[in-house]
């Protein structure tokens, strides 16, 4: 369903992505892991059209994202990293934005909008608008909307960043029940090595750019002697923290913050 | 065509939820019609310029539709920081109609606001003399509303953060109105400020206003149409083209 072969991208002189290959096969969970900075998210942006790769060739369901975008943007649903939904309007516009902008016919919009609203728990909440709306309710929100079009592939980018056990749990439960019943391809990133060892099938572990090792998290521990995850992962990227510079979109957040008076 | 729309409707769905937004940017021409309009109104008619409220309606007018304008399509910096814009980049739509769905939004609220100012005008004693122009004056909004939602809309695609925000609103946007012929006549001007506001696009808007309202001209509606549509169609090519490269 996935196939990366050769994949660099080349910030200037920075390399964030040296040289990947990987195959996701279909119906699988795939999870990419790696500490801050391994180029995680870049890769998702690659896969789903936002970057142009530097080198290398990839293929979404046999298409190439980098030349036929909108053929492979029709094939996946995402869930990024922050947050991008529109405040301003409610969960229901939200859905029938995105059903729109992908061409759902009108009446199976509203069909799956409302089947999906009532599986993520926020169909009471529909006309309520985004910015009342906590942590969780807006990441339910998102996994909605990313399946509205029926993906084939559904990536999601740390999905549970930010939110408390009961949660996390809920979603991972949705998740691999899509798989199952779907089929859908799942290509996630986290950092909680417990949960990609309960979700995923197989595994590959990125750092500085490069794969450093993939197969079943059984295999991972294998190879490292490790008896958990967490240990197979440390004694695969060291355990030296990986600061991030703050990008600007930091910065604004922050001022955003402030002025809202942390009111979310 | 559908994407058009739902782009389209988003932004005047933000718009007329936001009420502080609405009235805030009603503030500003308010102040310029009662400070400059009424302060400078007796020198204006000793003068001989007759009725000062009546040559800067269409001014005020056009500063409304500047403003907002420039800032809907800057918005899109904020869609950038808080998300929403990732959203439409990866949905299966080209670019060009996204940026054409947010520029239509953009334009049409403002001219929801260039409308709100017609009627504080109007309430402030302005006057239409010519009602058949009265459609003329319609399009000439909406040209100068397209023109710079492109604009700002060019701008935001080139930006990833309000750092240059402040800038864009001292060496761009500020000159832009003040040069414009919106708060004097472009008679008997020194030598440069003449050809500035002569290659101010929003001098041409203005113009178009003044002879299609209250039939006044300096460059005349036929030189006004065609100098903003052929800078409308330019900044909406540029707005796509840079729009469409934006990688995030």
């Amino acid at each position: 369903m996935i196939q990366v072969r050769n994949l660099v991208k080349a910030y200037g002189d920075f390399v964030a992505v040296k040289d990947i290959s990987f195959d996701v096969e279909e119906g699988e969970i795939f999870a990419f892991l790696g500490p801050n900075g391994a180029g995680k998210t870049t890769t998702i942006k690659i896969l789903t059209t936002l970057l142009k790769p530097t080198s290398g060739s990839v293929r979404l369901d046999g298409l190439d994202p980098s030349v036929q975008h909108n053929e492979a943007r029709k094939r996946f649903g995402i869930v990024f990293q922050d947050p991008s939904l529109d405040d301003e309007l409610t969960a229901y516009e939200n859905m029938d934005f995105h059903g729109v902008l992908y061409k759902v016919p009108r009446k199976l919009r509203l069909e799956r909008i409302e089947s999906l609203l009532k599986l993520f728990e926020l169909w009471d909440r529909r006309n309520d608008p985004v910015k009342q709306f906590s942590g969780g309710m807006k990441r339910r929100l998102e996994i909605a909307r990313g399946l509205l079009h029926t993906p084939k592939i559904v990536f999601l980018d740390e999905p549970t960043l930010g939110l408390d056990p009961q949660t996390r749990n809920q979603l991972w439960k949705h998740v691999k029940k899509l798989n199952e019943e779907e089929r859908v391809t799942v290509f996630m990133t986290t950092h909680y090595m417990e949960e990609a060892d309960r979700v995923a099938h197989r595994i590959a572990i990125i750092d500085h750019g490069k794969i450093v090792a993939q197969g079943t998290s059984q295999q991972l521990k294998e190879q490292t002697g490790a008896e958990t995850l967490e240990q197979a992962f440390l004694s695969l990227t060291g355990s030296t923290i990986r600061d991030e510079d703050a990008t600007s979109t930091d910065q604004m957040r922050n001022m955003a913050r402030m002025f809202r008076g942390n009111r979310r | 065509m559908s994407a058009i729309y739902i782009l389209w409707l988003r932004q005047v769905k933000r718009y007329v939820r936001s009420k502080p937004r609405i009235i805030a940017s009603l503030g500003q021409p308010l102040l310029f019609l009662i400070a400059l309009g009424f302060g400078f109104g007796p020198i204006f008619q000793k003068a001989g310029q007759g009725n000062y409220i009546q040559f800067l309606a269409p001014g005020v007018i056009a500063m409304t539709i500047l403003f907002t304008a420039i800032f809907s399509g800057i918005e899109l910096i904020w869609d950038r920081q808080f998300g929403f814009l990732k959203e439409t980049l990866v949905a299966p739509v080209p670019r060009i109609l996204v940026m054409i769905g947010r520029t239509l939004g953009g334009a049409t609220v403002a001219m929801i606001q260039g409308v709100i100012v017609v009627a504080i005008c109007f309430a402030a004693g302005f006057r239409v003399t010519n009602f058949h122009a009265l459609p003329v004056a319609i399009l000439i909004m909406i040209l100068v509303a397209i023109m710079f939602t492109a604009l700002g809309t060019a701008i935001a695609s080139v930006l990833s953060d309000f750092q240059g925000f402040q800038l864009i609103m001292n060496f761009l946007v500020m000159p832009i109105f003040f040069l414009s012929g919106a708060l004097f006549p472009l008679t008997n001007l020194p030598k440069v400020l003449n050809v500035i506001a002569s290659i101010d696009p929003l001098s041409y808007g203005v113009d178009g206003l003044r002879s299609a309202l209250i039939g006044v001209a300096h460059f005349g509606i036929p030189l006004d149409l065609l100098v903003l549509s052929v800078i409308a169609a330019a900044l909406l090519g540029a707005g796509s083209y840079l729009f469409s490269r934006i990688q995030l």
